[in-house]
């Protein structure tokens, strides 16, 4: 990683009359047939260096990144595990890279055969009737799965339903796209043994309420033991059950939410696919639905037929909530997620679940031993688990923040911070099942190695990182003194 | 294991450790009644090199026909450069730059692909990306809603030469939130809104106006007048651009008296594969007091302990993982390594390079559509200026003959049928800098095969 403080922006590299000039057509050709106001007066201001100079410059940036082939990267709730760069090789092909997404279904059956299969393995996987894959994001699969809960409540007349039930620990996303999709947020407590309060999911569910959206395992890292309850207590009041599929990874080959008696899924394919983050993107998901939900699934969808594969539209699918975005999903991701589901296979899916549960509860484990203290200590832990740093707050006066900061420094990237709000000082821990016994060994040396630090001078911790190309950063002066784009003047 | 490290010694230390004799124990807080089947529809795992021969075979069905279709998605060159870069593991397999120290490459280059865009489209300030052009206008929408101040109403007029499926998509993202969509007609002798036909919107109530440059057919719209006309009626004006044009054309910043309010489109002409529809990305910028209303992740300077400058993830209290049901989006993750990519290919190409990419497309586009209406029954559908892209009227049903142009490889445009039907036999061509001369040549000639064909059939 570089660490010098050579932090020049390409702006600045930039010459007058510089150009990597292989890259752009010989000359520019004529424009004269535009009528002049159609045209700008000044350039855009873009960096004008040469091919060079560019590769250099970028090349450089990457190195000022953790990224999972670079560290490990125990963050709670996104699960970084490996990449495959068959994968990544697999999708990169030049037919399946240069195919136009409006060219005729006759000129692209390779592409729609491995979509088509990849519907089918994911709706096995999670025991769904149906998938789509034409969904951008988790948080798109999210709107996708309320909105067409919306609708087949709408198809019934049964307009009256506003509300949808969140657990108070669920990811932002749940409640924003409840909003999205016009209905009232109520939220649920989480009882002391980290399952939703049965009493209070009992007390909110009535005529008011459209659905509940829930993660499973939850995002305290457990599993929710009373889930067929709470499945036959939302359906009885009239609702739907979603399932947000953050967490999938934990239980994917071991149990499946349509078995569960959710009526709408989306798996995160960046999360449990392993297709790649990407720095924030592009996340890619899949929409399951059951028999109830079928008629109102996103288009477009592929279908095999006697002649092929080909894709539903809105005269197939009339009931449709319609289309998310302008084409078919994130292709290329689905492809990647494609070639993993190969190279895994269905034992291999089982073994995803199994590996990232064990190293979960086997990091759980080495920690507590360690004197850290379990969120839920009397509980299993799914593919991720909480520890509390109150304690080590209290007594050394050092936090989350610290521990993370100071953990980027001994070569770790950070845990999830401060998530679930409902624990004081939550690190969120998910190691995967990519990760080696020596990586959480190294990682557990690292959390002791930091309380050790702190108790002997707490500077140490409270000044970290050290080691990175840049220390601690001003949020405070980032926000209220908004610097958002380069200028010459600076 | 693939992908999975451990040896069998290990295994069963870890299990000790977590004090339970099997792999199956670990999930005994799951009911048994809940226990997966045998997954029999998911085949068994293939090796590496397996997988690679499936993935070549279904590849090489795949044809790579000769491209003249854009409608959305358009063939530009992409430097080497660009995607041996974006797919370094660092940019790769890095997540959302939460921990800003540990991401200090990833949110530079997010500093300076708000820079670009900024600079592109003559506006202020920019977000990270969104999804995708569809959805980059559904959001700004949602946005011009929240950010209209001096007008309530939640009704937002969107012309008919805005892409079709962008006004399927925002209708379905904004239609629970009780926005309503105002179709704006055009004017079919020159394929753009007629400023003056615009009257009859007067006495109604627009919270913003969707104003497409070019617009779906590829014409160039009266872009001052329009944002001037929006801006008189109290609605915020949409900029809607290809951000290739935007190389040579008016920024949005510049649009009208005060320039429009906020600007987004389709990034995938920015170093992105066609890819069958995506990964692409969204961008959307706006002007400086809207900030607070932007969805999506924006990156910010500052600096760290010892006064050095740095970048961070800003205004965060925007989003949804702090303001939860009041966020001004439920995006969460969204193309950042599309932006990657985006911003090595605009540092590459800088302003001139994009400009001739550009005029490139222009000028092809002039040559086909010459080429084209040499051949007798084929003629334009509207006169006007245009950019990379225009429709042309054909003497035969329109699906016969691109499927006829498919069956010689080239893909001759986007059937305007089902969307304008008022057009008759219309296509959308386009020919971007990728196109040759030699190329042209074989569209028409397999044009006028077709044609011959087609009307030796009809007779």
């Amino acid at each position: 990683m570089i660490q010098e403080e050579d932090n020049v922006l390409i702006f600045e590299l930039s010459r007058h009359g510089c150009r990597a000039s292989a890259q752009a057509p010989r000359q520019r050709a004529d424009t004269g047939s535009l009528p002049r106001r159609f045209l700008r007066r000044n350039a855009p201001q873009l960096p004008e260096v040469s091919e060079l100079e560019a590769v250099r410059h970028y090349t450089r940036l990457s190195q000022k990144n953790f990224a999972i082939d670079t560290h490990f990267y125990p963050l709670g709730s996104c699960t970084m595990k490996y990449n495959p760069r068959g994968a990544n090789a697999a999708a990169m092909l030049p037919q399946f890279l240069e195919r136009h997404p409006l060219a005729p279904a006759s000129t692209g059956q390779g592409f729609m055969a491995c979509i088509h299969e990849l519907q089918d393995y994911l709706a096995e996987a999670s025991g769904m009737r149906a998938v789509t894959l034409s969904v951008m994001a988790g948080a798109q699969g999210e709107f996708a799965g309320v909105a067409m809960i919306r609708a087949y409540h709408t198809a019934r007349g049964d307009t009256a339903r506003d509300e949808i039930l969140v657990p108070d620990a669920a990811h932002g996303t749940n409640p924003a796209t409840a909003t999205m999709c016009g209905y009232k947020v109520r939220e649920i407590p989480t009882g002391a043994d980290g399952d939703v309060d049965m009493d209070a999911l009992r007390e909110a569910c009535g005529e008011r309420t459209a659905g509940i959206m829930l993660t499973n395992p939850s995002t305290v890292g457990v599993f929710e033991r009373r889930i067929q309850e709470i499945a036959q207590l939302v359906h009885e009041a009239g609702g739907l059950l979603y399932y947000d599929g953050a967490n999938l990874n934990a239980i994917l080959g071991k149990a499946r939410p349509g078995d569960m008696g959710f009526d709408v899924i989306h798996m995160n394919l960046h999360k449990t696919f392993s297709t790649p983050h990407g720095g924030g993107g592009p996340g890619a998901a899949a929409v399951g639905v059951g028999e109830r939900l079928l008629p109102y699934l996103p288009i477009p969808r592929v279908v095999k037929e006697h002649h092929g594969y080909r894709w539903l539209d809105e005269n197939d699918c009339p009931d449709s909530i319609g289309r998310l975005g302008t084409f078919a999903g994130n292709a290329g991701i689905l492809l990647r997620a494609y070639a993993y589901v190969r190279m895994l296979g269905r034992e291999g899916m089982v073994r995803v679940g199994e590996y990232s549960t064990l190293n979960a509860n086997y990091l759980m484990a080495r920690l507590r031993d360690a004197g850290f203290t379990v969120a839920y200590p009397e509980r299993r832990a799914s593919h991720e688990f909480i520890i509390s740093l109150k304690r080590e707050a209290k007594e050394i006066g050092v936090n989350v923040m610290d521990f993370a900061k100071r953990l980027l420094d001994l070569g770790y990237h950070a845990p999830t911070t401060y998530f679930p709000l409902l624990i004081s000082e939550a690190l969120l821990i998910e190691p995967t099942e990519t990760e080696s016994k020596r990586e959480l060994d190294g990682f557990v040396d690292a959390m002791v190695r930091i309380r050790q630090e702190a108790k002997d001078n707490i500077e140490t911790v409270k000044g970290a990182p050290y080691r990175l190309p840049v220390r601690r950063l001003d949020d405070v002066k980032a926000a209220r003194e908004l610097n958002l784009r380069w200028t010459a003047q600076g | 294991m693939p992908f999975i490290p451990h040896t069998e010694d290990e295994v069963r230390e870890m299990l000790d450790a977590v004090g339970v004799d099997s792999l199956d124990a670990l999930f005994d807080e799951i009911p048994a009644s809940l226990a997966t089947g045998g997954l029999e529809r998911v085949p068994e795992g293939l090796g590496e090199m397996e997988v690679m021969r499936l993935m070549r075979e279904r590849a090489a069905t795949d044809q790579q026909p000769l491209c003249f279709l854009g409608a959305g998605a358009y063939e530009h060159h992409i430097p080497a450069a660009v995607w041996e870069l974006t797919t370094r593991g660092e940019f790769y397999s890095a997540y959302t730059p939460y921990q800003a120290e540990a991401s200090q490459g990833t949110l530079q280059l997010v500093y300076e692909y708000q820079t670009m865009m900024c600079e592109l489209t003559g506006l202020g300030v920019s977000n990270a990306s969104l999804y995708d052009g569809a959805t980059a206008l559904a959001e700004a929408v949602l946005m011009a809603v929240r950010a209209n101040r001096k007008d309530k109403s939640r009704r937002i007029l969107m012309p008919r030469t805005v892409h079709p499926v962008y006004r399927k998509v925002v209708q379905t993202i904004v239609s629970n939130q009780n926005i309503e969509l105002v179709e704006a007609p055009f004017d079919d002798t020159v394929g753009r809104i007629d400023p003056e036909s615009l009257g009859r919107f007067e006495d109604m109530a627009f919270a913003a106006v969707v104003i497409p440059q070019p617009n779906f057919f590829g014409a160039l719209e009266e872009v001052d007048r329009l944002t001037d006309w929006a801006h008189n009626m109290g609605a915020l004006a949409i900029a809607l651009c290809n951000p290739v044009s935007l190389a040579v054309l008016t920024p949005p910043g510049e649009w009208g008296g005060r320039g429009a309010d906020i600007a987004c489109g389709e990034g995938q002409p920015l170093g992105i594969p066609l890819s069958s529809g995506g990964p692409y990305f969204g961008f959307m910028t706006c002007r400086k007091e809207h900030v607070r209303q932007l969805p999506g992740r924006i990156v910010g300077r500052t600096v760290d302990a010892d006064g050095r400058t740095g970048y961070t993830l800003t205004l965060q209290a925007r989003e949804q993982h702090i303001r939860r049901s009041k966020a001004t989006s439920n995006i969460c993750t969204n193309q950042g390594l599309m932006v990657t990519a985006a911003t090595i290919h605009m540092a590459l190409l800088g302003a001139e390079g994009l400009a001739r990419v550009a005029a490139d497309s222009h000028a092809n586009t002039r040559e086909l559509v010459q080429r084209l209406i040499a051949i007798a029954g084929v003629e334009r559908c509207f006169d006007g200026p245009f950019f990379h892209e225009t429709p042309l009227r054909l003497p035969a049903e329109a699906g016969e003959i691109l499927e006829g142009l498919s069956a010689e490889g080239i893909l001759g445009g986007y059937d305007l049928a089902n969307d304008y039907p008022e057009l008759g036999d219309a296509v959308l061509v386009c020919a971007t800098e990728t196109r040759t001369g030699a190329d042209i040549d074989a569209y028409a000639n397999a044009l006028g095969a077709c044609l011959r064909g087609s009307q030796r059939a009809r007779a």
